[in-house]
């Protein structure tokens, strides 16, 4: 019982118990906040995995942008210190009973399968690695996904910007 | 690190699954929607780069995959945002219930 394996113990409890109160809270921006919570722990995790690039992006991408606008925009769209309703009782104790039997299916699956020889190499991520290995053309390159993913960005920046665009009240009436 | 099997971490990403299924099957609120399926998708990462470490620990597909996947959801959320701020201008509700337009 190493300090690794408490670790490990602490920040699962925190990602879960975060993301429970995630998914229950009532108003709407403490369930922003304990998503916060949630992404931070995940990146936690990525660092106690040896990943350090990974838990990197998760924090300045997901914690540092999708949370932000997501709290942009409750606030863009509500009063935040309301509360949301409750949901109705038989959809959420439907709800319970899928998640408390999809997840004892999963994990019936998970525990009986047997992985096999776990090699227990060391996992060493170099971000040269990971850098050369992103542009490179050859074997286990990955160039054609990054070149696809960079277009998709720029049509989604595109998208998002002209669906939310306000259109001024003269110039919706010739488009109407 | 020796004592933590890959089964420990699955459970870990396997709850967080579920937990956000339950949060996309109860929420009402759009915004509240798009945060577990924020929560699906971080499961989906922790997966890939556990499967990464404990079984292939020459490679790097499995951090790959998690690079692309955080990438994908970040455009994905930011274009559901603009949906829904969209929805709001016409409806002047986010609530899930209300957009009943397509409805037969």
């Amino acid at each position: 019982m190493n300090a690794s394996v408490i670790i490990f113990y602490i920040l699962s409890a925190f990602i879960l118990g975060a993301a429970l109160l995630a998914v229950t809270a009532r108003k709407i921006f403490r369930s922003a906040i304990f998503l916060l919570f949630t992404l931070i722990g995940t990146a936690a995790l990525f660092f106690w995995m040896g990943v350090e690039f990974v838990a990197a992006v998760q924090i300045i991408i997901y914690v540092g942008g999708i949370v932000v606008l997501i709290i942009f925009s409750i606030f863009l769209t509500q009063k935040s210190g309301d509360e949301m309703p409750k949901p109705l009782r038989n959809r959420s104790l439907f709800s319970i009973l899928a998640l408390v039997f999809g997840f004892a299916f999963a994990y019936q699956l998970i525990y009986e399968h047997e992985f096999g020889q776990i090699v227990h190499k060391s996992f060493d991520v170099k971000v040269t690695e990971i850098g050369t290995q992103m542009l490179s053309t050859k074997e286990y390159g990955f160039v054609l996904p990054f070149e696809v993913v960079s277009i998709l960005l720029l049509a989604s920046m595109i998208g998002c910007i002209v669906i939310a665009m306000k259109i001024k009240p003269t110039e919706e009436r010739e488009i109407q | 690190m020796n004592e933590i099997s890959i089964t420990h971490i699955l459970f870990v990403s396997t709850a967080l699954f579920f937990i956000g299924m339950y949060g996309l099957f109860t929420r009402r609120n759009m915004i509240t929607m798009l945060m577990a399926i924020e929560l699906i998708l971080n499961s989906v990462n922790i997966n890939f780069v556990a499967f990464n470490k404990y079984l292939y620990p020459d490679k790097l597909d499995g951090v790959f995959f998690a690079i692309f996947v955080i990438t994908i959801a970040a455009a994905e959320a930011a274009l559901a945002i603009a949906i829904i701020i969209n929805l709001y201008r016409s409806h002047d509700s986010i609530d899930v219930e209300d957009a009943t337009e397509l409805k037969y």
